[in-house]
This record gives C-alpha cells, sequence and structure tokens, in this order.
C-alpha cells in the first residue's frame, strides 16, 4: 500500500498527560480520511504533530518518503501540508486577497506577487468568495472565514490537506455549501485528513475513517464498521449503552 | 511615480536649509534627521514585525561608542560612521537570534534591559571607554557654520537611506512577511514562512542606521558618556514617533519625527520646569485619540478599490 503520510507509534505526552499514545495511522494519496473522536481525545494534537506545532515525544512522520517529525512547521508547509484551524487564524488587518496571497507567496510554490495574486483570487473564487476578495478578513462572517481559510489552504497548492473542524459553528445549509466544496478539493487528487464531529459529513464525504479516544486510536475503517465497532459506541456512549446494544465489552 | 516625485522634492526643499544660514534652525533639522532614523527604524521590527523593542539606546550608544573608538584609533570620520552601522546590525542579529522567540511583553523587557546591561559596561570598562569621565571625539578644524552643515546634510543622508530601507522591505516579501508575522505569528509559520529569520532579519535591520546615527551624534557632539548614549528615553522617543505618524506604514514614522520634534521644542521654551510632564501628557493624549497615528487619520481604512493594490501593503503602501 502506498502512503503519502504515516504516523509509526508516535506519542505525544504533556508532562504527566498522555495527549497522544503509540499512534499508527497511514493515509494513501488522494483519499479522504475522518479522524473523530470525543472531546479531548487528541484529534487537535495529532494535526500539531503532523504540521510541526508539536514533536512527538516517541514515533515517526513520514510524508512522502521522508521524515518529518522535528522539522519546524514552516519547513513542513513547504513539502506540501497545509492546514486549516479549528479557531480560525486569519491575518485580521489584510484584506481577503491578501490573506490568500500569503500561503501562495511563502508555500511550496513559492512565487512573486503578481502570480500570488492570481492564484489567491483563482483559490477565492473556487470557495466562492470571488466578490469578496478586498474586504477585510475579520469583517467577514465566520461561514466566510472559514471558507477564507479554506482558500488558504488551496492557494499553496498542497498534497496533503488537514481540515480541522472546517464545519464548526457552521448552519446547515453553509455546511451544505462546505461539503461540496471540500469534495470538490478531494476531487482535485489532493489527499484530506478530515477532523469532524459531524456524523453526516464523515460519513458521506470519508473513504475511512479513524477513531481516537484518550490518545489512543480505537479503531479504523469504513463508516459502516466504525459505526458497528463497540469500542466506538462505547468511547461516545458509554460501556452500558453498548452492553445493551448487545456488543461485547470488557468492563471498566 | 508621484510619491516619490513628491518625496524627492521634500529631501531637496529639507536639504537647502543652510540658505538660511541660521544655525539654530540646522540643529533642529539634524535632530529630525536623527529622530527621522530612529523612528524609521524602530518601525521595521516594532511596526512591521510588531515586535515592541526597547533595544534603540543599545544599538544608539553601541554605535556611539564604535564611531568614537575607531576615530580616536584614527579611523576616518565616515568608515567609523560606516563600521557603526555594521557593529550595531551585528549586535542586533546575535541578540535577535537570543531574545526575539520571546512575545510581547517579555521580549519589550528583554529588549530594554539590554540597553542597561550596555550602560553598565560603559561605565565599568574605564580602560576601553573612559567610564563616567565619558569619551572625547577629535575636533574636526572647520568652521562652526561648515561643521553645522556638515552634520546636517550627513544626519539628513542617513534618514533618506532608512526612508529608502524601509520603502524596501515595505515593498518586498520581507515586509509582506513581517506583516503576516506581526497579524498572527502561528498562520504565519503554518503558510511557510521562516518566522524566526524574517523576525532576525528585521532586527537587524533595525539596529542597521541606529548604529551609525549613534556615531554621527558622537562625531556631531564630539563628547559622550554612558548615560547620554544610552539614555533610556532614546528607546522610547522613536516608539512615540512611529505611534504618532503611523506605525507599519512608510512615511508615518517620519511625520511622527517632525511632529515629535515641533512639540518637544515648544514645549522645552515655553515649560522649562515641568517640560517633561507636559511632554508626557500631550503624548498620551495623542496617542490616545489618534491610535492608528496621523496617517491613519488621513487614510481612514478604506477597501482597496478593484484592481488596486499591488502589493500586500494595502494600508501600508498606498
Amino acid at each position: 500500500m502506498s502512503k503519502i503520510l504515516a504516523l509509526e507509534r508516535v506519542s505525544c505526552r504533556f508532562g504527566g498527560l498522555m495527549a497522544l499514545s503509540e499512534v499508527d495511522l497511514a493515509v494513501r494519496p488522494g483519499e479522504v480520511l475522518g479522524l473523530i473522536g470525543p472531546n479531548g481525545a487528541g484529534k487537535t494534537t495529532l494535526v500539531n504533530v503532523i504540521t510541526g506545532v508539536y514533536r512527538p515525544s516517541s514515533g515517526r512522520v513520514v510524508f512522502d518518503g521522508r521524515r518529518i517529525d522535528g522539522l519546524k512547521t514552516y519547513q513542513i508547509a513547504r513539502l506540501g501540508i497545509a492546514r486549516t484551524y479549528q479557531i480560525v487564524q486569519p491575518f485580521p488587518d489584510m484584506t481577503v486577497l491578501e490573506n490568500v496571497m500569503a500561503p501562495a507567496v511563502f508555500g511550496p510554490h513559492a512565487c512573486g506577487m503578481a502570480e500570488a495574486r492570481r492564484k489567491a483570487l483563482e483559490a477565492l473564487e473556487f470557495v466562492g468568495l470571488g466578490a469578496h476578495a478586498h474586504m477585510r478578513a475579520s469583517e467577514l462572517t465566520l461561514a466566510g472565514r472559514k471558507r477564507l481559510e479554506l482558500a488558504k489552504g488551496l492557494a499553496m497548492d498542497p498534497k496533503v490537506l488537514l481540515l480541522d473542524e472546517v464545519n464548526a459553528g457552521l448552519n446547515p445549509a453553509e455546511i451544505d455549501v462546505a461539503l461540496e466544496l471540500i469534495r470538490r478539493i478531494a476531487e482535485r487528487g489532493v489527499t484530506i485528513i478530515i477532523i469532524e464531529h459531524l456524523m453526516k459529513v464523515v460519513m458521506t464525504l470519508c473513504h475511512r475513517i479513524a477513531v481516537l479516544h484518550h490518545g489512543a486510536k480505537i479503531a479504523e475503517g469504513t463508516a459502516a464498521e466504525i459505526g458497528r465497532d463497540p469500542r466506538v459506541i462505547e468511547a461516545y456512549l458509554g460501556h452500558r449503552y453498548a452492553r445493551a446494544q448487545g456488543a461485547e465489552v470488557p468492563r471498566g | 511615480m508621484k510619491r516619490i516625485a513628491l518625496t524627492a522634492a521634500g529631501i531637496a526643499v529639507l536639504a537647502a536649509l543652510p540658505v538660511l544660514g541660521d544655525n539654530y534652525l540646522l540643529r533642529l533639522g539634524t535632530m529630525f534627521g536623527m529622530y527621522a532614523v530612529l523612528a524609521l527604524s524602530w518601525n521595521i521590527i516594532g511596526g512591521f514585525a510588531g515586535y515592541p523593542s526597547f533595544a534603540t539606546a543599545a544599538f544608539f550608544g553601541l554605535g556611539a561608542y564604535t564611531g568614537a573608538l575607531l576615530q580616536n584609533a584614527g579611523v576616518p570620520m565616515p568608515l567609523a560612521w560606516a563600521a557603526a552601522c555594521l557593529a550595531a546590525a551585528l549586535f542586533a542579529a546575535v541578540l535577535g537570534i537570543a531574545i526575539l522567540h520571546l512575545k510581547g511583553h517579555y521580549f519589550a523587557i528583554a529588549s530594554l534591559v539590554v540597553g542597561e546591561v550596555l550602560l553598565e559596561i560603559a561605565t565599568s570598562w574605564t580602560d576601553l571607554t573612559g567610564g563616567g569621565t565619558g569619551l572625547n571625539l577629535p575636533i574636526i578644524r572647520i568652521s562652526v557654520d561648515a561643521q553645522a552643515r556638515l552634520f546636517f546634510w550627513s544626519m539628513l543622508t542617513l534618514g533618506v537611506l532608512t526612508l529608502a530601507l524601509t520603502w524596501a522591505v515595505a515593498s518586498s516579501r520581507l515586509g509582506f512577511g513581517l506583516q503576516c508575522i506581526r497579524q498572527n505569528e502561528d498562520a504565519a509559520a503554518m503558510v511557510g514562512i521562516n518566522t524566526t529569520l524574517y523576525k532576525v532579519i528585521a532586527f537587524t535591520l533595525s539596529a542597521l542606521f541606529v548604529g551609525g546615527a549613534g556615531a554621527m551624534y558622537a562625531s556631531w557632539v564630539f563628547y559622550i558618556e554612558p548615560p547620554d548614549v544610552f539614555h533610556v528615553l532614546t528607546s522610547v522617543k522613536p516608539i512615540v514617533m512611529a505611534l504618532l505618524g503611523g506605525a507599519g506604514t512608510v512615511f508615518g514614522p517620519v511625520l511622527g519625527a517632525a511632529v515629535f520634534l515641533v512639540t518637544e521644542e515648544l514645549v522645552w521654551r515655553n515649560f522649562l520646569d515641568i517640560h517633561a510632564a507636559v511632554l508626557g501628557l500631550i503624548i498620551v493624549v495623542l496617542i490616545f485619540f489618534l491610535p492608528r497615528g496621523i496617517l491613519g487619520l488621513v487614510r481612514g481604512r478604506p477597501a482597496p478599490p478593484e484592481g488596486a493594490a499591488p502589493l500586500a501593503m494595502g494600508r501600508e503602501a498606498q
């Protein structure tokens, strides 16, 4: 199996807290992988480990055949890994266009200002923000800022895109728009890891789903497999519910 | 294009100041040049990158002593000035690597301490610096008027160089990257900006001409002592000027330097005994009512029209 991104026994410890413990994860090129788990399961930590914000306490992260744990965030970005933030992170005083120019100028395919402008406009058109290009980023609505995050990710022309709850806080209509966008990004051949609480999003978009709980990966598979997995049911609904469903769950 | 022509015209008019022949005006002009250098330089790290540096006095004093010592060793004055620029820049690069990972108040305090440490060193290292007795510089054997003109034009030239540097930074990838860092450093790293490198470059550039200004000042006044050239006000004034004119803009610091100088001079004359208090009050009021500086008043924050803004400097380079 060819992998574009692989985590090998990755642990991340903060003092006495094991935020990630021995997580193995392999992502195939062009795949859409869902990453789910209850609050505090370590999903965002995992994204931070991949993007070099945190250094894993042990284990390896391999991207495109190259070990990337220990590299700086900007180096990993330049290799072709883009991310969006759960809490949006625009450059607030810049225009929407300038925001999207930044990843084009400094990202993996670094280019001059004029070229960056063209790429940025294209990315903005793609996410439907073309009309707002000259607005200040801080003036956008939340849905707009989420789409801005997506456009920033796209303007890097990444190989892997990490989407950290891009749909949180959006209303159902906005979610449908975002879903369609992500689907179209995936069709371009971009590998996507999507962190999500909304099952609708995960179930419709993802080829495969991995479940984190207390920092450990407890299940991995297709949506149907995950839905039946007793450990997943237990993690979300408690073991009494899981037992009531007839699943075989060890006590405690 | 129009802006460049206007700037050039303004510089030309200023450079013709000696025609008026008044040495008091020339002294003010020289001070203006010096203030402009300090404010523009601070603006590169404080305005563009958003790192509130209080290290200006350290760079200034270091430049003053480097220039003075070299001149006393027989190095020609212009070479001593150039060496002072390089010494300050090199010092800033090393210092930057050490303290630029600190943010906000922590960075401000660390940078403030540097000047105090250099002050102590200059005071204690009597063999080299003369300690508290200070250092005399070689007298220049030309007329007083000629001296006034020489230092006025020199300081003005340094100011123009600093303005050119500011413009070059603002219109380059470096300036764009610094803006990103100021607004959101984590996101800046995530789009591929080597934030550490960019900050160190900005800090180094912000020291370069301050060192030269220190050396020029030393040559100008013929005598320096540690409390004079490492004075904490040398760190504070440029910040006030830049904020007053408009931090993060190209011309704001120049404007701020002019307004500050005039205010300072008027207050000195009219409130000799309580000038510091009055000046302080004026600064507080100005900054309170002009949070984005004088340029911010003129400009507001209009969205740039379609097809405008050749560059990411939306607010800055218009």
